[in-house]
């Protein structure tokens, strides 16, 4: 995209993330109303399912069975959250996750700018293999390496180890594109530059690369955390031991599927609250860079 | 500097000598692996069995580990013995034991048992439970939770609906009768549900009613097996369930335990599943509830016996001989009467030796638990037969799942029973004939 | 256009290493060894593998319930993307307009994106129970229908569906949010003055603009839902009621990791991997030419 475009990007940017234009004289903006109302009400419908695990969460057995449904908050908040907490231990499940959301991102990303970064900048042979390689990478995703890559893992004796459940999520063609298609658009004076004042391939991308990637990499970390955090399958064959579960496995956990154990549905609302927490806090935080680096990648 | 060392730190030295030397010599005690299934409550009272046989010796130490469900543990001691790091027991649900059986990869029990010269009273075993895992007369697992599945009906509801609360149906005939009763006075919403469709409405209902479930002695015969569950038993009774699907009088609830909350909440007054479920209502059920045999349709069908379920405790090879000695120890310890009884009190699974039955009835635990008698009455007084000795299929898990997908179309009515249970049995066929192929000795 | 690269021999491939390490390692190893086993009928502890040749994939073609799964996942996909995208291009729309507040309205429409699809099926599975949730209640006001997805195969698939649908609308639309704000405010400007209502400027000038993002989204939510999907139906349906649910990834796992099926289960990967291919090929010839358009 030209500079040009880039300065009508902005402007754009800056026109609709402002508030609105000071008001000439109007009559009454129908239009504003329309948008509003109709926002609002794909907020609810977007928002209910969740408000309505919230209020479940917060019922203890007889409320959530009653019929008519109970709509509107109960007292058993802490109760629930906290019964919730010690059954499948939530805690160390939290941690897992965490550990996996942070590992595959920041692996993923540390990664992929390394490979974009050596096959925009340099010449050497093998460069378009290594880009091959990588791009069929995108035509491999888990389900169809899932029971030869368990094997693998078996074989390196990883099961059930916190290099088993990142490393093999680590290898992302999108993350390299990305930060390939952003490199392709950095100009040659600045590279001419760099090197005339002496600048080293590192240097060049410690100092300049990085700074202006920011937006990109804030996006996909928002994508890749969530990506790990949310990972099902994987952990679910990779992990043997209740203590190296992830939370969204140990939510399914919760879940009774035979017999002496009741539903308890309010513990299970309660749980999934608290696994899908972190990752809508994230999002919620990095929403500007979030959009931001999407737009930039546009590019 | 004085040569001597200070008095003190010669009594110090003594000190740490004298506790290094008195220290156990099992510093390091065997550990016993033993990955299993259980649960909530049950995984509980596995701990605790693990933990008195921990306590009663010093040598070994077994460690229980859950690994998931059955089938997700069946599949991590498969994967786990291809990369050699298998436990040394691994609990294995019934519908595996063909699998288990001809893999090569086990140690079996009489053998094991024999080989480390600890006796075992094989006899004293109840014969439904042995029969269903032995080869040739010989044990080839530890049977460990073993449980039938059973009638469970509410009290309440039948007094509400004008029935004897202390008479429950003996014929289907009859269920079919007190559920309309049941609907009609408003005391339930459904008549009764299932849990296990499988398990309970084909296998165990064509062994009550002595008819064969497959061919070759249901399969203990050989591998060449195929389905019989598309006759003339199998096409009446499943074909009643679908019509009796549209009045209510049966409600299809889901697969394995998921229909629990219909009867736990009072919904249908009726429920057949698994004799486990005893110690599980027991805490969790508000009403008045009793325990009745299956529903039988009478002539011209014999009344045999019911079959188990539940799992058996598997021995891995691989593993050195004074390990194989501690596992040995551990599994005569679960067997002993003592534990049997224990077990079978704290957790509702049947006790699966002959004296510990007896034991029990001396103690009058079947007087003040008359519940916990049904399930050994169903399978030890009936008529045992050829066709009620249990089942011995290969790839049994993914017959299940076909079966039980089929039946979901049947009752809901997208397929009439024949043609369903014809296409169960179809692909069933190929999956016995797949795993005769690749078990071709 | 002549790149100004670096010299050096060999830090480029001290670079792409750990990329190209962990490729070889869990991807191209992986891979081959599905195709390996996706020729061999193999005993569940593996001590036994007899070479069939393409006996497993005779197999697949032939058997019924593969297609129902193949039908299943094109459903399944469908409906997720068809639903997922036309939500959050609507949405979106709505949050471009020129009004307060739009950093509010845009977080609260991108948050659902962070909810894992296991989970999401996991509240919808309460919100569509027939005994106890509240979508059968209300729904029993307006027909005496039984809402009851244990047994009819489509309440589950649009359980499914709609839980799935819903997790992924945020990515869309930040997408559509990012490509709708690309869009000069002179071209709509324009429009308006030339007396185009809005719902006309919409359709005659914003629509064909973005639409290759639509495309983009379009064939990527396919794919996610065609690939990324095991989670709702296992936390949630697993499969059932009959095969209602059984999409292909569910397919492939249940019959080698419960059935023990491995020669199955690797010939459905090699399927599987040739859809992908196709999939992706599409989405790459679309995302080259997206840069050369700029």
């Amino acid at each position: 995209m030209s500079a040009v475009g880039a300065g009508q990007l902005e402007q754009v940017r800056v026109r609709a993330g402002a508030a609105v234009v000071a008001p000439r004289k109007k009559p009454f903006d129908w239009h504003a109303l329309a948008v509003h109302a109709l926002l609002m009400a794909c907020i609810a419908v977007i928002a209910f399912p969740l408000y309505y695990a919230f209020v479940i969460s917060t019922q203890n057995l007889q409320e959530v069975v009653q019929r008519p449904p109970l709509l509107l908050p109960s007292s058993h908040l802490v109760e629930n959250y906290a019964a919730a907490w010690k059954k499948v231990n939530f805690g160390r499940m939290m941690f897992n996750s965490l550990v996996m959301a942070v590992t595959v991102a920041v692996g993923k990303i540390a990664i992929s700018m390394l490979s974009a970064f050596a096959i925009v900048y340099f010449n050497f042979r093998g460069r378009m293999v290594c880009f091959w390689m990588i791009f069929i990478t995108l035509m491999l995703p888990v389900p169809v390496r899932l029971v030869s890559t368990y094997e693998v893992i078996g074989t390196l004796g990883w099961l059930n180890t916190y290099q088993g459940l990142t490393v093999p999520l680590m290898a992302s063609a999108t993350a390299t594109f990305l930060f390939r298609q952003f490199y392709l658009t950095i100009p040659n004076e600045m590279v001419e530059a760099a090197q005339l004042d002496g600048a080293g391939p590192m240097r060049f991308l410690w100092a300049f690369l990085l700074p202006l990637s920011w937006a990109n990499i804030a996006a996909l970390f928002v994508v890749l955390f969530i990506f790990g955090w949310n990972q099902y399958l994987w952990p679910l064959m990779i992990t043997n031991t209740e203590a190296m579960r992830t939370v969204v496995i140990g939510l399914e956990g919760l879940i009774p599927r035979s017999g002496t154990e009741l539903p308890t549905w309010n513990l299970i609302m309660a749980g999934a609250v608290m696994a899908l927490l972190p990752p809508v806090a994230i999002i919620i935080f990095m929403q500007r860079w979030f959009v931001k680096g999407l737009v930039e990648s546009e590019k | 500097m004085r040569l001597t060392p200070k008095p003190w730190i010669v009594s110090a030295l003594a000190l740490i000598l004298a506790t290094l030397l008195a220290a156990p010599p099992a510093l390091a005690k065997t550990e016993i692996h033993f990955w299993h299934a259980m649960t909530g409550q049950l995984g509980e009272a596995v701990n605790e069995l693990v933990k008195q046989f921990n306590e009663s010796q010093s040598e070994y130490e077994v460690k229980p580990l859950r690994k998931g469900s059955y089938a997700e543990t069946l599949t991590a001691a498969i994967a786990a013995y291809r990369q050699k790091s298998h436990p040394h027991i691994v609990q294995v649900f019934e519908v595996g034991t063909q699998t288990m059986m001809l893999s090569g990869a086990i140690y079996p029990v009489y053998q094991l048992m024999k080989e480390q010269e600890i006796k075992v009273d094989w006899k004293d075993f109840i014969a439904p439970v042995v029969g269903y895992y032995s080869k040739d007369g010989n044990l080839y697992s530890m049977p460990f939770n073993s449980s039938t599945p059973i009638f469970y009906y509410n009290k309440d509801a039948f007094q509400k609906a004008g029935l004897d609360p202390a008479k429950p149906p003996l014929t289907w005939k009859q269920v079919e009768e007190y559920a309309k009763k049941l609907i009609a006075s408003g005391a339930a919403k459904c008549g009764f549900s299932t849990g296990w469709p499988s398990w309970t409405m084909v296998e165990n209902m064509h062994a009550w009613h002595d008819q064969p479930f497959a061919t070759k002695r249901n399969g203990f015969d050989g591998l060449d097996v195929q389905l019989l569950i598309n006759k003339e038993f199998g096409v009446k009774h499943i074909g009643q369930l679908a019509a009796w699907q549209k009045d209510n009088i049966y409600s299809y609830g889901g697969r394995a335990g998921a229909a629990d909350p219909k009867f736990v909440n009072g919904d249908c007054a009726m429920y057949i599943q698994s004799s486990a479920l005893i110690g599980g209502f027991t805490r969790g059920v508000k009403f008045q509830w009793a325990t009745a045999q299956l529903p039988h349709w009478g002539p011209p069908y014999n009344k045999a016996t019911s079959i188990i379920g539940g799992a058996t405790l598997w021995v891995f090879k691989g593993k050195p001989a004074a390990e194989n000695r501690g596992t040995a120890q551990f599994l005569k310890f679960i067997s002993d009467t003592n534990q049997q009884m224990w077990w079978h009190v704290t957790t509702g699974y049947l006790a699966i030796s002959n004296s510990a039955v007896r034991n029990l009835e001396a103690g009058y635990h079947f007087k003040k638990n008359p519940d916990q008698f049904t399930a050994f009455a169903q399978l030890t007084k009936g008529k045992a037969g050829p066709n009620s000795q249990g089942l011995r299929l290969g790839n049994f898990v993914q017959i299940r799942d076909v079966i039980e997908g089929e039946l979901e179309n049947i009752i809901a009515g997208k397929k009439p029973a024949k043609q369903g249970l014809d296409d169960a049995v179809a692909k069933s066929n190929d999956m016995l004939k797949e795993f005769a192929a690749q078990n071709k000795q | 256009m002549k790149r100004t690269v670096f010299k050096s021999w060999w830090l480029p491939y001290l670079l792409v290493l750990p990329q190209v390490a962990v490729t070889i390692v869990f991807f191209f190893w992986p891979a081959f060894k599905s195709l390996q086993l996706s020729l061999f009928r193999v005993s569940p502890f593996g001590d036994r593998m007899t070479f069939v040749g393409l006996d497993n994939f005779t197999k697949l073609l032939a058997d019924p319930e593969y297609y129902q799964s193949v039908v299943n996942s094109f459903i399944f996909s469908t409906g997720v993307t068809v639903l997922s995208v036309a939500a959050a291009l609507f949405a979106a729309a709505l949050a471009t307009q020129r009004i307060r507040g739009l950093t509010a309205y845009r977080t609260l429409l991108l948050w659902p994106y962070g909810i894992a699809p296991a989970v999401a099926g996991i509240i919808f599975l309460f919100i569509f129970h027939p005994a106890y949730g509240v979508l059968p209640y209300f729904l029993s006001f307006v027909t005496s229908y039984e809402f009851n997805w244990l047994l009819k195969g489509w309440v589950a698939l649009t359980l499914v569906i709609a839980a799935t649908a819903w997790a992924h609308i945020g990515y869309n639309v930040a997408f559509f949010i990012a490509g709708l704000l690309a869009i000069p405010a002179s071209v709509i400007e324009a429009a308006s003055v030339d007396g185009a209502g809005p719902i006309r400027r919409f359709t005659a000038i914003t629509f064909p603009l973005v639409s290759p993002i639509t495309f983009y989204l379009v064939v990527l939510n396919m794919v996610f839902a065609f690939f990324e999907s095991f989670g709702v139906i296992d936390a949630v349906t697993k499969g059932g009621p009959g095969q209602a649910t059984e999409i292909m990834v569910y397919k492939l796992y249940k019959d080698g990791f419960i059935g023990l099926n491995l020669g199955s289960s690797g010939a459905q990967s090699v399927i599987l991997m040739v859809i992908v291919i196709v999939l992706t090929m599409l989405q790459f010839r679309y995302a080259e030419r997206k840069v050369t358009y700029s």
